[in-house]
Order: structure tokens, then sequence, then C-alpha cells
């Protein structure tokens, strides 16, 4: 992105990403919008290993790194700490990836939503286990090749609906968001940033690594996988009002899973699962929304 | 002000006086009271805090933990499968040197499921880098609360005040509660030097090296060797502000005891009976209450022992395939330093009542008496099927 939209860079140059990472643009997206007054919590996962080592640091904001279940509810006694100091204007920032959002950290962030604790929570989706090396997560695709989802032993199972879950909560603001549509993203972190009580973007972050694709096309994944709806763009408010955000004409799964060497060794019948998924979750997405945009 | 009240109420009231700003706590018996109550002072307004009814005892110290990096004083209660499910965070809290103040009713952990008093739910997190202290009365639990803060924010350590299940937890005595006045004079508000804040952007346990890790595990056990010395001091303080001592090591009859019954928690009681008891028939007997078991106050104890011939040490727990916890704390401690020999007994754990005749049969069995129980390993199993 432009130097001239970015103002502040809270992410300072010569963080520990791989080249190429997703997740390291959607921190800098994020914290372009939410500014120096935050407070980032986050549990293990690729994301506290970019941060560097002690005591130097790849973040202009402080950053405590707390273990993999519990970043809401660390974040939830940040927030109350904070409130009982008169310091309830700063940002608290709970920041976890697929795996310490879908799977080991759900708890947490259920007990955190309910109470509607004052922060906003951001799970950068990169679809797997990426840190401890490309391990399924309840995030994965279904047909997608991880290491524990081997050509031997293929997912199934579809993509977890999080921000269902998160909706359920009935919390103010949730949103999907990719790392391939910056100016989007940052208009709603925007949104969330006005609002208070538990705000919750997902976010697809695109991951050479893991995803196998070169490098240079980061931005350019992220974009197809929200044009072929594996990954829609949508916001819900108060978990019930339900809005589709403008997006491109749909386009076929394949353009989206020929860019990326973990979709290769999928079968003809696995690729269908994986347009059936995608189909059906759009249908009741756009029932949700009332849309009349193209199917 | 005197005041009839339970322990878990102590407690309570305790962190109440200690002006605690953050409580994020889950229920479990027989614990419960205490966050019942605190619920209850915050929702009044009696005490100005936040308080977190989180989803899990796990996520009442991932809160405690957030808060207190943050630099407010947080305190949360716990007990038995809520202490071993915190077990991850417990080292999180200590690594991240953070004085964060605890009660744990100490309860039998399952299976079977039983509810009440066994120590082996905190002595099993021994290792964490908790400070451990056991109260032997209500006027502990209220006391202690007060040194435990005091203790913890001069050292920067998390402090575990331990309660046995029902035996204190739901026993009421009469105690001194002090005015507020007199404990903010001894322990003034959290302000650490230390903390995560925006004004000025650190990291918060982060990756670090193997130098640096090693030095850091290094300087957080020079700092809680340092707790047996602090504890006192704070309790000296205590002592003379209020009239009542806390030590880590509590002697009855010590000065010229040949036989000393060791025991933790609430037996300290039937301990002096039992030994006072054995004076009477000849055995120059003392007790001695370990309220302190992490760090292991070496000092304090091997001079109280020190004069000693037999330990008759009481466990309410054990450590399966080696023996009773604190009797391996004790010959760990007196390894080398002492020719006392160290009589282990188990017994007292899911309810069984630990009586002052119990006690004396024990030490009269140590002594070259009646056998009182089964012979297992280097201990003797009290009450047991065979």
């Amino acid at each position: 992105m432009n130097s001239k939209i970015l103002k502040q860079e809270l992410l300072a140059p010569g963080h520990m990403g791989c080249p190429g990472c997703g997740a390291s643009l959607v921190m800098r997206y994020v914290l372009e919008v939410l500014g120096p007054k935050t407070m980032v919590v986050m549990p293990a996962g690729c994301w506290p290993t970019f941060v560097g080592l002690y005591p130097s640091t790849c973040l202009r904001v402080p950053v405590m790194s707390v273990p993999f279940a519990t970043t809401a509810m660390a974040a939830a006694g940040v927030r109350a700490s904070l409130n009982r100091q008169g310091k309830g204007d700063t940002n608290v920032l709970a920041w976890a990836g697929d795996g310490g959002t879908f799977d080991i950290g759900l708890q947490a962030l259920s007990g955190a939503a309910e109470k509607n604790t004052d922060l906003i929570y951001v799970c950068y989706d990169n679809e797997a286990y990426m840190n401890t090396g490309i391990q399924r997560s309840s995030a994965t695709p279904p047909g997608c090749w991880t290491t524990t989802t081997p050509a031997s032993a293929p997912k199934v199972e579809p993509k977890k609906n999080i921000v269902e879950i998160m909706a359920a909560h009935r919390i103010p603001y949730a949103a999907t968001a990719s790392v391939g549509y910056p100016r989007d993203l940052m208009e709603k972190v925007e949104k969330a940033k006005g609002l208070k009580g538990t705000r919750f973007l997902h976010i697809l972050a695109s991951c050479p690594t893991g995803w196998r694709h070169e490098t240079e096309l980061t931005m350019e994944v992220a974009r197809k996988a929200v044009e072929c709806r594996a990954f829609p763009l949508y916001e819900v408010w108060d978990g019930v009002r339900w809005s589709l955000t403008p997006m491109v004409a749909k386009t076929p799964v394949a353009d989206y899973l020929n860019m990326q060497g973990r979709f290769k060794g999928m079968t003809a019948p696995q690729r269908e699962v994986f347009q059936t998924w995608v189909n059906e979750d759009w249908e009741r997405l756009r029932e949700k929304c009332g849309d009349n945009q193209a199917a | 002000m005197k005041k009839v009240i339970m322990g878990t109420e102590t407690a309570a009231l305790a962190a109440v006086l200690a002006r605690v700003q953050v409580v994020a706590a889950y229920p479990i018996t027989p614990q419960t009271v205490t966050v019942e109550e605190l619920s209850d002072y915050i929702g009044k307004g009696e005490l100005d805090a936040e308080y977190i009814t989180v989803e899990s005892e796990h996520s009442a110290m991932a809160a405690c933990v957030g808060a207190s990096a943050t630099g407010s004083r947080a305190f949360t209660a716990t007990s038995s499968q809520g202490l071993a499910l915190m077990h991850e965070m417990l080292h999180h809290a200590a690594g991240g040197r953070l004085p964060i103040v605890m009660l744990n009713a100490n309860r039998a952990l399952s299976p079977p499921w039983n509810l009440y008093c066994d120590h082996t739910d905190s002595l099993s997190q021994r290792d964490t880098g908790w400070v451990q202290y056991y109260c032997c009365d209500v006027q502990d639990v209220m006391d202690s609360t007060f040194i435990a803060y005091r203790v913890a924010e001069k050292v920067m350590l998390p402090v575990m005040i331990n309660l046995d299940g029902f035996y204190l937890t739901h026993t009421s005595e009469v105690i001194d509660v002090p005015d507020q006045e007199e404990v903010d004079r001894y322990l003034p508000p959290y302000d650490p030097v230390d903390k995560v804040d925006v004004d000025n952007p650190s990291t918060y346990g982060c990756v670090c090296g193997a130098d640096l890790f090693s030095s850091l595990k290094y300087r957080r056990q020079m700092d809680t060797l340092a707790v047996e010395q602090a504890w006192q001091e704070a309790s000296d303080e205590f002592a003379a502000r209020f009239g009542r001592s806390h030590a880590p090591v509590q002697g009855h009859n010590l000065d010229d005891a040949e036989v000393v019954i060791v025991t933790i928690g609430t037996a300290g009681g039937a301990a002096q009976l039992a030994a006072d008891a054995l004076r009477k028939e000849g055995v120059v007997a003392g007790s001695l209450n370990l309220a302190m078991v992490r760090p292991f106050p070496h000092q304090s104890f091997r001079q109280a022992v020190s004069g000693a011939k037999h330990l008759v040490v009481l466990d309410r727990d054990v450590s399966y395939g080696g023996e009773g916890i604190v009797a391996q704390e004790i010959k760990s401690c007196l390894y080398g330093k002492s020719s006392a020999q160290v009589h282990g007994f188990i017994a007292g754990a899911g309810g069984m009542d630990i009586t002052e005749e119990l006690l004396a049969d024990m030490t009269r069995e140590a002594l070259g008496g009646q056998k009182q129980g089964l012979e297992l390993g280097d201990s003797i199993w009290i009450k047991v099927l065979p």
C-alpha cells in the first residue's frame, strides 16, 4: 500500500514473518486505523514470532504474548484494568490466528463476547496452523492439503463459520475482510473503532508458505478468494442485521484453487465438494443479507 | 472490630480491605462463597473494582494476568479441579512476575469425586513458581491476605493462600477485622515500576534467546528464595501494627522438643493438643505449623527443629510413586543438615478428620509404639483398607 495512505506505520521494518506474509500486512492496516493508543494481546501463533527476540519488537505499540487459549480473556483483564485506571479510550486489540480463534481460543472468546467486553478481536485467518508447519484447523477448507490432512487422509469437513458463531453472541459488530482489499479492511476497522463492546473482524490472510503460492501473489490470491465467494465480504450489526459488502461478480472456484499448491492434489469430486460448500454458504449468506446481488 | 465470620467470607472481606482493583473468578465448591460475596461487594459499590465473571478458571487467571500486567491489583479464588485447569496460567503468572493473590480452597481431585480437604491440588502446583501459604484459622485468612499482597508486590511473584476445604472455608470464628485506614497504612496502593503501557510501548512475554531465558530463571529463583525473609519481615511489621504474627514457620513448645509433629493447614491446632498430651506421658513433644511450603522456608525450618530427634510429618496428599509431599520437602531441607528421623504419615484426605488422638497415636508409633497404619514405601498410611 502506498505510503500516502499509511501515515503512521506502527509496524516497523524488520519483522520476522515469511516473505509475502498476509498476516503481517493485516496488522499494518489494522494499526494504521487504531493508532498508537492500542494495546495488543496475542497468543501463540505466527504473530508473536514476527515481533522478534526480546528486547526487539516490530510493533510501535505494546504487545502482550499470552497462552494459546486465553487471548480474549487476557484482553478482558487488560480492558478491566484500563477501565479501572480511567483509560477507557485506549483500544484493546485481541489478535489471534484461526487456530487461536476457531479452535483453542473459542471458549475464552465466547466468554468475552457473551459479556460484550469492550475490545476489538481480529482473527487473521490463514486457514491452518501455519506456525507449527501447516496443520489443519477448523478454518481449513474441505479438500485442502495440510500436513495433517495429506492426500491419504483428506479433510472432508467444511470450514467452520466463525462469524455466525460470533453473531449468535449478538455483539455490536462482526465483519469479514480480506488482506487483498486493504481499503475495505481499513474502513471496517474504522467502523469497529467507532463502536463499543465486542467487535469481531475475521480477516483472510494469505500465506505463501502454507498455501503454496508465489510470494508476489499474496494480494491477488486474497482477492480471488473473495471473488469466487470462498471468502465473501460482509458485515453483521448486533448479530442480526447482515449486509453484503459490494464485490465483483462471482467467479468459479477453479481460478482460486489453481493458484495454490495446497489445492493441487484435489480430485474432481473434492473440487465438487468445495464448490458446493462455497455455493451453499453463499446462498445462506445472501438470504441473511436479503440480497439480490447476482448469484 | 470483632466479627463472627466464615473462612470464605473472610477471604472476600480481606480482598475488599486490600482494595483489589480487578477480580476475575469462577465458582467451585468449597470456594464459591468468596466469589459470591465479592460480586455483591462490587455490585453494592462497597469495593471499587471491576469484576469479570469468567467462563473458566483458566480464563480467570488469564484475566488476572492481563489486569496485573497493566498495573492493577488482581484477585481470584479457586479450588481443586479449577486450580488444575489453571495450571498453564499459574506458570505464566509467576513467569510474568505478576503479584496476583489467589485463594485456593484445598479439595480432593477426581476421580472419584470428593469435595473434602486434600492438599494434593495445591502441592502438585508447587513447581509453578507461586508462593504457597497455608492458613491455620480464620484470622489467618484475613491477615495473610494483606501480608501476601505486601510480599507479592515487593518481590513481584504471585501468592496462593490455601484454606483447608470445609475445615476452614466453612468454619465461622470470631476474628478481629482491622479498620480500612489501618490496612491502608500497612498495604499502600499497588504502583509497579514496570507495566504494559501505551505511553511506553514494550513487549510482555514475547520470545527470548537461551542466555536471557536462563538468566531470567536464575533471577526468579533468587527472588523466590528471598520470599522467606520478605514474608518474615512483612509478618513482623504486621505483628507490630496488629499484634498478630503469621510467620512461615509457626512453632509450639519447640525449644526443648525432641519430637516434633509437623502439619500444614488446620491440623496445626490438633497437633498442638497432641504434643501437649504427649508431654504428659513424658514425651518431650512440640508441634510445627508449616505455613509456607513454597518457597520452602529452609532457614526457619532448620532452626526450629534443630534440637529434634524425630519429626512426625502429616501429609494430606501423596506424590504417587514417591511419598507424602511435605515429608519429601522436609527430607530435602534437612538432608546433610540434621540427623533427625522423618516419619511420614499419610492421612486426612477426602474428609477424614485429623484429631488430636490420631496425631498422638502416629507419634507413639513413630517412637516404637503400636502400629496404626499400613507401611507402604517410605510412608505409613492411616485408616486405609489393606
